[in-house]
């Protein structure tokens, strides 16, 4: 059935839509493709979160070299990206929740809500990492 | 489609597995329900991994091996791969459109989830019980 339509499609080409690039940036499909992206991330956070896992099975070694990795410059940059990737997906997941509940859809406030999201995300990242440095005495 | 008189197939049938016959929204409704699980769960995993920010190979271990950690961890993990796994399968639905990658991804999305799941179970089971 694909082929016989894309065939089809060949044969007599169908008018196309504008896409992506005629359109101007807008806030809510920024908001949008972003929330695929950090899920995306996330996902490869997921399994990192199994290597740590792992590491902490196989024994103290192995858990040791995985958190020197982690106090690395690279490690630190990977575990500072799945935190922002994490506080966004989780603010604009719950913006989701309430558009599938019917609030919050008229374009003034999603716009306000996306906004929002932005800026929690922001401050709860940044109060994650003064927490996380606290803990580890950098204060 | 619906309402075609010359079909063979009843109304019933042709209804079941629509939205209006109340099925087919599985995904939509996994998705959602495992998004609003993990809300809370979510942030109690990260707000314990910050908490256990620079903790050595002692400090962690005891933390896993306490049963509401073993428990809620590994609650939190199925749901999480649960969720990742229908976000993922609907990124490969719309932009993978060649047929034999988009059909093998498809495959191995939740047969790979699965597998995670089981190996961060039985990682966080040695750990609790090697002592």
């Amino acid at each position: 059935m694909a082929e016989s339509q894309s065939s089809g499609a060949k044969r007599h080409p169908r008018p196309l839509s504008p896409h992506l690039q005629v359109y101007k940036p807008q806030l809510t499909s920024f908001t949008s493709i972003l929330h695929r992206f950090t899920g995306i991330g996330l996902s490869a956070g997921v399994l990192y979160l199994l290597c740590w896992l792992l590491a902490a099975a196989h024994g103290a070694e192995s858990f040791d070299r995985l958190q020197d990795f982690n106090g690395s410059v690279i490690g630190r940059l990977l575990l500072f990206a799945w935190s922002v990737a994490f506080f966004y997906h989780l603010l604009n997941g719950i913006r989701h929740l309430a558009w599938d509940a019917g609030f919050g859809f008229e374009l003034p406030t999603a716009y306000k809500s996306g906004y929002a999201v932005i800026i929690g995300t922001a401050i709860l990242t940044v109060a994650a990492w003064v927490i996380g440095y606290f803990q580890m005495g950098a204060f | 489609m619906a309402g075609n008189s010359n079909s063979l197939r009843s109304r019933l049938g042709q209804a079941r597995g629509l939205g209006s016959a109340h099925e087919g929204v599985h995904h939509w409704w996994g998705q959602r329900m495992s998004a609003l699980a993990l809300i809370p769960l979510s942030l109690w995993l990260v707000a314990s991994l910050v908490c256990n920010a620079g903790a050595d190979y002692a400090v962690v271990s005891q933390w896993l091996s306490s049963p509401f950690t073993l428990g809620a961890l590994g609650l939190t993990i199925l749901i999480t791969v649960y969720h990742a796994v229908l976000g993922l399968q609907v990124v490969v639905e719309d932009y993978i459109h060649g047929q034999p990658t988009k059909l093998i991804l498809l495959i191995l999305l939740p047969m790979s989830g699965v597998a995670l799941v089981v190996a961060a179970i039985v990682s966080l089971l040695m750990i609790a019980f090697a002592g």
